[in-house]
Formats: structure tokens, sequence, C-alpha cells
């Protein structure tokens, strides 16, 4: 069964690469919008020998990376301690819940006063937009903890610290994992559109100098680049996921099946 | 009545701590880019009259409703087909699964290739970003159908287009609003972006313009009117979506009662 899903789905991408070579062939759309798929990948090519390529790609990780880690590390420890401390959640439920759905956009004018093309720019819309994502499923899963399991706990005179660390964080921690999962393909949304508007060092930048001189097939590698970026970066979370939560009733019920 | 009291002290404490912060901290500031806030808010009723809500703020939001539901639209009814066909979900998986790993944003310079740069090609850019949440979830959901319900359905000749309307969108619906939630706010940063990029009006045009020109205080009033924007359209969202959802809502919270 597997192996015929396998087999479907690769015709459906040859059929999908096809498609992209013979359309500008014969003219349906200009080949000058639209080059075919062996265009692209050549220009591809020449893309993966060059080394301005490979530095605007360390940029672009660079980015993902810092902004994904500080946003994580700042979103699990204000979650958890606005679900630890009585009554804090309560007092800052409607400012969370304001500046939640704010777009981190709105922040790009702001970014480039204040640090200009820097790296710290990119790291601002970054670290704003993902930390919503983390704070929020952390919040989710803190409340998901099971009263009955809470209560043996301090029943047995489990700290604070012991109880957050024993209780509260396995319980919580499959909603931290889709936080992360979620944030992670969020930041990398950001990243690209930090360098692609406001023009800080990376893949995006490099997209926007190849779309303002006309270079149309090294436009679309460069954006093929960016979609295969994000699939390892979905495919990585996924992995990941499931290594940390091994033990978890979700996960280990998938691979019964 | 006391409860209510309390819980209303709760949800504007902060807000107003923030906000009281804000107008302290920044009431002396002499640095350019954080004017006080007495100022940013003595300038929005200024720069966001009737003139400036009619040639930059209603076009935005026109652009933005029509390429949602667009996408809401295409990718309800794409997903219903590619997620009720066992094979063909096999095929286009792959393939929807790059397409949808692709950075939105970077849509803007292709599609301004093709549609140039007017309403078109924004309508065209919000729709291209907000179609694949949209889709994805309703494959999901349709897939996730109960068996047993799929059963019934057909063995009662339930089938065509009131298998649809009755079974299949009803119980895919969670998973539908789950994609269009996450779309929403693809939405309005491709909304934002594509007036950035190259445009005459809307709310990123402005914006932008206004950091150009280095008019700080309407750049800051800008931002805070992006904001409200988002929060408005986070909050329409929900309530449509207790509305339609109500059932399911309900239905979830009796489960959890009775376990």
């Amino acid at each position: 069964m597997r192996g015929l899903n396998t087999a479907l789905g690769a015709a459906g991408l040859a059929a999908f690469l096809a498609l992209g070579e013979v359309v500008p062939r014969v003219g349906i759309v200009k080949e000058a919008y639209f080059p075919p798929t062996s265009r692209i990948a050549s220009a591809l090519w020449d893309e993966l020998t060059d080394g301005a390529f490979w530095s605007a790609l360390g940029d672009t990780l660079t980015g993902w990376a810092l902004g994904l880690a500080i946003a994580v590390g700042a979103g699990i420890v204000a979650g958890v301690l606005l679900s630890v401390v009585p009554h804090l959640r309560e007092a800052t439920a409607s400012t969370v819940e304001f500046l939640r759905p704010i777009p981190s956009v709105a922040l790009i004018p702001l970014a480039v006063l204040l640090y200009g093309t820097e790296l710290r720019s990119v790291l601002l819309l970054v670290v704003y937009a993902s930390f919503w994502q983390i704070l929020i499923q952390v919040l989710y899963g803190v409340q998901d903890v099971d009263p009955v399991a809470e209560e043996t706990a301090r029943s047995y005179g489990l700290g604070t610290w012991a109880r957050v660390r024993h209780v509260l964080w396995p319980s919580a921690l499959p909603y931290v994992m889709t936080g992360v999962r979620l944030a992670a393909a969020v930041a990398l949304i950001l990243t690209i559109t930090a360098e692609l508007v406001i023009g800080a060092p990376g893949l995006g930048a490099t997209i926007a100098v190849a779309q303002s001189s006309q270079a149309v097939p090294e436009m679309y590698a460069l954006i093929v680049v960016t979609g295969l970026l994000g699939l390892l970066i979905n495919v990585g979370a996924r992995t990941v996921e499931r290594r940390a939560l091994a033990w978890h009733q979700s996960v280990r019920g998938e691979v019964a099946v | 009545m006391r409860r209510m009291t309390i819980r209303l002290l709760f949800a504007l404490a902060l807000p107003a701590v923030l906000v009281a912060v804000w107008w302290l901290a920044s009431d002396g500031s002499t640095n350019v880019y954080w004017p006080p806030l007495r100022t940013i808010l003595k300038t929005f009723p200024d720069v966001w009259t009737g003139d400036r809500l009619k040639t930059d703020v209603l076009p935005s939001i026109l652009r933005l409703t029509a390429g949602y539901a667009t996408a809401a639209v295409a990718g309800v009814a794409l997903g219903t087909v590619i997620g009720s066909y066992r094979r063909m979900r096999a095929v286009c998986e792959p393939v929807l699964e790059f397409l949808r790993a692709v950075p939105p944003p970077v849509l803007v310079p292709v599609i301004m290739l093709f549609a140039g740069i007017g309403d078109t090609m924004k309508i065209v850019v919000i729709a291209s970003g907000c179609v694949w949440p949209v889709l994805l979830n309703t494959v999901e959901g349709v897939r996730a159908v109960d068996p047993v319900m799929k059963e019934t359905a057909l063995s009662y000749g339930v089938t065509g287009a009131a298998r649809l309307r009755t079974l299949v969108l009803p119980a895919a619906s969670p998973q539908i609003f789950t994609g269009l939630r996450q779309a929403l706010s693809i939405g309005i940063i491709l909304m934002v972006i594509s007036e950035m990029f190259a445009a005459t009006d809307g709310l990123g045009y402005t914006v932008v313009q206004f950091q150009r020109s280095f008019a700080i205080p309407d750049m800051w009033t800008g931002i805070l009117v992006l904001g409200m924007l988002g929060y408005l359209l986070s909050v329409v969202f929900q309530m449509v979506e207790r509305r339609v959802l109500g059932w399911y809502h309900g239905l979830r919270a009796a489960a959890r009662r009775s376990s």
C-alpha cells in the first residue's frame, strides 16, 4: 500500500514537472514569464555552483534558526510563568489576545528605521511572529494538565518547580511541539519576507535582485530553493516532534497502525 | 455582578498599565524614532480621516476580502475533490506539500510578472498564499469523515450534492475552519507586502511612504491601524466560527463532561 502511494506521488510530481516544461514550450504562457522546467533546473544548477548563493542560504538559515530559538525560549518561559503564577494568566489574557493578531509585517517600517538591513531587523519580525505561536500552545497545553495528576503531585508535597518539571511539562509537551512546528514554518516565511522587503542579506534579497534584473529563470530557481527549504523544515520539525514524544499516546498510536 | 466586575478589571488592568507605561516612558522622548505617545495619538485623527479611509484602508480591505474569498472557495472545492479520492490524494500529495512549503511572499515578484502591479496582482497574491492551508486542511477533514456515517449515508442512498451538503462538508468543517484561521493571518501579511512592493494606495503603501519621508508619528499611527485591523478581523472570524461551529463545540463539551 505504501509502495503504491509513493509511486503515485512520484508520478504526480513527474506530471507536475512535465506540465511545467510543456506549458511554456507550446506557448500557453510566455516563456519570458514562466520558463520551462529544464531552464529553471539549469539555473538552479548554476546557483548551486555559485558561492554567493550558499552565503545567502547561510544568512537565511541563521536568521531563521536564531529567531526561532529566541521565540521558543521566550515563549516557553513566558507560557509556563503565566500558568504557574496565580492570576497572571487572567491578567494577561486580554493583552495576549490583542497583541497576537497584529500582523508582524506592520513592524517592517519600524525595523527598517531602527536597524536598517541588519540581522536584527529580521530577528525583530521573526521573533514577534513566532513567539505567539509558542506561547498560545504552551497556555493550551498547561490547561490540558490532568487535574488528578496535579492534585496527586500536590498531596505528595512536590514543590512548584518539581510539579512544573514532572507534571506540567510532560503534559504540555505535545502542545509545545505543535507550537514549535507551526513557529518553524512562520519563522521561515518571516525571514524570507524581511529579506525580500527590507533587503537584509539572504535568499529573499537574492530573489528581489533577480526580479529587478529580469533574471526570471534564476528567480524561479531561488523560489524552488525556498520551497525545498520549507519542506525540509516541515519534515525536520515532524521528526523532532515524533522523537520528543515517542512515549506519548498520540505518537505511539500512530506507529502501531 | 461582582464576578463580572472582577473579570473586567482583570481584562483591563494590564492594557491600562502598558499604555500608561508607554505614555510616561515616551513622554519626554526626544528620540525621533520613538515619539511620545501623546504626539502619536494627536497625529492619529489628522492622518486617518475620512479621505484616507476611503483611498487607503478601503482598497486594502477589499483586496483582502476578494483574495481571501477566492482562496476559501477554491481551497474548499479542490480540497473536497482531492480528499474524496484516495488515488488522487496519493498523486497530488507531494506536489501540494511542496507548493505549501514555498513561503507565500516570494510569490509577489512572480505574480508581478504575470499580472503587473494593479489590483489583480494583489488579489492573486493574497489568494495564492491563502489557498494552501485551506486546501490541505479540507483534504484532511474530508479524509477523516467517520466511515460509519459514510456507510450509513450510502445505504440510505444519500449521494451527490446532498451527501456533500449534509455529510462531508459539516464533518470536515472544524478542520476547514482551522485552515481558514491560518489563512487569515497569511492574507493580512500578503496584503501588506504586496502593497509595500508596488502600489499607489493601500495601508502597506502608506505606512512605507510615511517611513521613507520620515513622518515618524504618522508611521506609528499606520502601525497602530494595521494592528487594529488584524485584531478586528480575528474578532470577526471568531464570531463567525462560533456561529458556524456552535454545534461542534457543544458536542465536544458534552463529550468531555461525560467522559
